[in-house]
């Protein structure tokens, strides 16, 4: 999966925190929300895996943009928040 | 509470770093060359990239689009460390960094992170309510000006290019580069002058 700049994607809304012990680079206030590409910053080992000395596959990284009324119920109109979240995170919406 | 272990931290540094070298896996030189590098890295750093960036239109432009090389290029080195991005302010769009699950800071160009950004408030605020958190340290942005907040979550690292401020056409680099705080480069304080 090649996500291009400008493309619209939705956060999974998964809790791997609630099944047992684990390493989560994604912040819960992004999980279910839209977003949209701004750029693919680059493949990295999974840090869900290299924080348990496991063997890491190396993972897509983008750059994603919310609207912050997006997130927040009192958001403001033109601001927004840019988060780097790891490929296996993200669907096209 | 005697439950936390009591032990000679200098004796345990040399136990340390004797066992590093008889195992091949830092020399002492190597051990003495990275506190070296730790202890170069400070907001002076970034300022000197600032300042520089303020005045080289070519220089901005290549540490816009590959910081790390970038700031390699001007002897500061990023061997070992994340990439480095840099997020250019504009009277348009304004960049607060935050890493609000832990603490990643552009430690290489900026040092050690002050201690709010690591504090829980600066986090959780910085993400739900920028422009009310930012204006306790006395920012105020224009309101045609957007706010992006960066949250550094992962394997990069991020420093912000201040807006130059008016009034310093013709200042040196070692002048401009005095008027840039930390704050600025993060993004919770604007250079001014005066």
């Amino acid at each position: 999966m090649d996500l291009a700049p400008g493309t619209a994607v939705r956060v999974h809304d998964d809790w791997p925190e609630s099944r047992g012990p684990c390493h989560i680079r994604t912040p819960h206030y992004v999980r279910g929300r839209r977003g949209r590409i701004v750029r693919r910053l680059g493949a990295f080992p999974n840090p869900e895996d290299l924080a348990f000395a496991r063997p890491a596959a190396t993972r897509a990284l983008y750059h994603v943009v919310f609207n912050e009324t997006e997130l927040w119920p009192d958001g403001r109109a033109g601001d927004d928040l840019l988060v780097e979240l790891y490929e296996h995170w993200l669907d096209p919406a | 509470m005697s439950t936390l272990l009591e032990t000679d931290g200098e004796a345990l540094l040399a136990a340390l770093r004797g066992l590093l070298a008889a195992k091949g896996l830092a020399t002492p030189a190597e051990v003495a060359e990275r506190i070296a590098i730790t202890e170069r890295a400070t907001p002076a750093q970034g300022a000197r990239i600032v300042a520089k960036a303020w005045t080289d239109p070519g220089f901005r432009a290549r540490l816009l689009a590959d910081g790390t090389a970038t700031v390699e290029g001007l002897g500061i080195p990023l061997r070992g460390a994340p990439p480095l991005g840099v997020l250019e302010n504009t009277p348009e769009l304004h960049h607060l960094v935050v890493c609000t699950l832990c603490s990643c800071y552009p430690r290489a160009v900026l040092g050690y992170p002050p201690f709010w950004y690591k504090s829980a408030g600066y986090r959780a605020r910085a993400v739900r309510d920028p422009r009310g958190l930012i204006a306790e340290w006395g920012t105020v942005l224009p309101e045609t000006t957007r706010i992006r907040v960066v949250d550094s979550t992962a394997d990069y690292r991020w420093m912000v290019l201040p807006l130059r401020p008016a009034g310093t056409d013709g200042w040196t680099e070692e002048q401009l580069a005095a008027l840039v705080r930390e704050g600025d480069m993060v993004g919770v304080t604007v250079p001014a002058t005066g």
